[in-house]
């Protein structure tokens, strides 16, 4: 029987050990746990760099109010944090299930009231005097940043099939393809993603279709090939990927809005004074900065765009 | 502390020191400060979830030993959310208190959030042994059933945070409504019918 007892120090040592393993074995089970709930952010893929470089000249950038001092939010920061729900609903995630995202061949369809409506190739888009306009992206969540985009005028596609005078809006869409953009086969906004502007607005020389930022083609996370970029609404207006542009006579209906009608409006010009339900509109965070900066109403663009809202009741039309 | 309880305890920290060596290593995403909130925000209604699951699980699976663990769970819940409301007031309010006051009354998710932040200060200050024996059992139970309150409340908050995709916000409605509707059926449900009755009396 003896040696069945197994000695004090023996047995000791297999309790420290057991105690151990335990410790360890749990210790990493709850690691998993946390990085599989907490993925950390990707290291976003390089998109091409831009042909041509934008050659665009100071002087109309100065006339267009578009010179911004501001310090560049870094492209790490642009790519990593983006609202695009058609890949992920969680600003960290929308790169990773961008990533190799096909925008090649794609067309652009400006169609309805006009007198030359046609489909332009994306390659014809690029031909476009590209220019670089840096400006302040405000999110109606609270945040924002500064962005080079690579772009042009929305005007000058629009000048192209002659806008009948009956044309008053524009409206945008998304691509649709839930194969290649995964996040459109479940329900959390009605698809395709769809957006629109007043005319006067749209023809805004400020209002630009962007196709790059920094020296970058358009990252698919940021909307590729072709998105566009309204500096002085709040982000959302500011429609990715987009497919088909149409002008219409009536006010056309706009994703957001559709979600929920209280909180977002067709107009949604940033506004400090106008509180939306659930996010304080009168401070935003600066991406990479502590503290909060103060919104400015029309996002500081006031002195280029309030004209167009003259004797509007900016909170009616929220 | 006993080593279960040592266990319980160090695993319950490991959350926290994986969020501060991420923010230290800046490998959190652009936007560290909301973050930091949304990640001790999460934990807090993980924790709340635990502690409520509790009961339910013994009374399942007879697990009554997990009991010892409960105030330990629960104190961690109450913890991070202490964190969670001290990233907010740090981070979106930089400490001032007027700016605090305005946000909460405006903003209405804020307002259910701090209602169950709120809801558990009297269950972590009754939570000693002493506080137990001053209170007595019976009164110390109920004052503790606020738990339940405090996790819907927590659940609204979140649920109302997010702009369109409630997925994750109704997975935590989904389980906290379990384990609350566990209780309401256990407390309604008849009292075990003795071997003798059953309905297959072994004869």
């Amino acid at each position: 029987m003896r040696e069945k007892i197994t000695d004090k120090e023996t047995y000791l040592n297999r309790r420290v050990f057991i105690r151990a393993a335990t410790l360890a074995g749990t210790a990493t089970a709850t690691t998993l746990i946390y990085r599989r709930l907490n993925p950390r952010p990707v290291e976003p893929v390089p998109g091409e760099k831009l042909a041509a470089a934008p050659n665009s000249s100071q002087t109309e950038a100065l006339k267009n109010g578009a010179v911004n001092k501001e310090q560049l939010t870094p492209f790490e920061s642009i790519t990593n944090y983006n609202n695009f729900y058609e890949f992920d609903t969680s600003k960290d995630g929308v790169a990773s299930a961008a990533k190799g995202f096909v925008t090649k061949p794609w067309q652009v369809s400006v169609e309805g009231l006009a007198n030359k409506p046609r489909v332009f190739d994306l390659d014809e888009l690029l031909k476009f005097p590209l220019e670089q306009r840096v400006y302040r992206l405000r999110c109606v969540e609270g945040w924002s940043m500064v962005i080079p985009w690579i772009g042009f005028p929305l005007s000058k596609l629009l000048e192209k099939v002659e806008p009948t005078s009956q044309a008053r809006y524009v409206a945008f869409q998304t691509l649709l393809d839930p194969q290649r953009m995964p996040n459109q086969r479940t329900g959390v906004l009605q698809w395709p993603y769809v957006e629109g502007l007043r005319l006067d607005e749209a023809m805004h020389p400020l209002t630009i279709l962007a196709t790059g930022l920094y020296d970058e083609t358009l990252p698919p996370q940021d909307g590729a090939p072709i998105r566009l970029v309204v500096p002085w609404k709040y982000g959302f207006k500011s429609i990715k990927s987009v497919v088909k542009i149409t002008l219409v006579a009536d006010e056309p209906p706009t994703t957001w809005n559709i979600e929920s009608p209280d909180e977002y409006g067709f107009y949604s010009n940033v506004n400090p004074n106008v509180p939306h339900p659930r996010w304080s509109q009168a401070t935003e965070r600066r991406i990479g900065e502590y503290g909060r900066r103060n919104t400015l109403l029309f996002n500081g663009y006031g002195e280029q765009v309030a004209h167009l809202y003259q004797g509007m009741d900016l909170v009616k039309n929220f | 502390m006993t080593f279960p309880k040592l266990i319980v305890f160090i695993n319950s920290l490991i959350p926290l020191a994986l969020l501060l060596w991420d923010l230290y290593r800046k490998r959190v995403g652009p936007n560290p400060l909301e973050f930091a909130t949304h990640t001790t925000g999460m934990l807090t209604l993980i924790f709340l979830c635990l502690a409520l699951a509790i009961t339910p699980l013994r009374k399942i699976f007879g697990l009554n030993s997990l009991v010892k663990y409960r105030r330990m769970i629960g104190l961690f819940a109450f913890f991070y959310g202490s964190l969670h409301l001290l990233t907010y007031v740090w981070f979106d309010r930089q400490f001032k208190l007027l700016s605090t006051v305005e946000d909460v009354a405006r903003r209405p998710f804020i307002l259910v959030g701090m209602t169950a932040f709120v809801l558990m200060v009297p269950l972590a200050i009754t939570s000693t042994n002493r506080m137990v024996k001053r209170l007595g059992g019976k009164a110390w139970a109920r004052l503790h059933r606020l738990v339940y309150l405090a996790g819907v409340a927590g659940v609204v908050h979140f649920w109302m945070l997010v702009k369109s995709d409630t997925r994750l916000p109704l997975t935590f409605a989904f389980i906290v409504l379990f384990l609350l509707g566990y209780r309401i059926l256990e407390k309604y449900s008849p009292p075990p019918t003795n071997p003798q009755t059953s309905l297959f009396p072994r004869e």
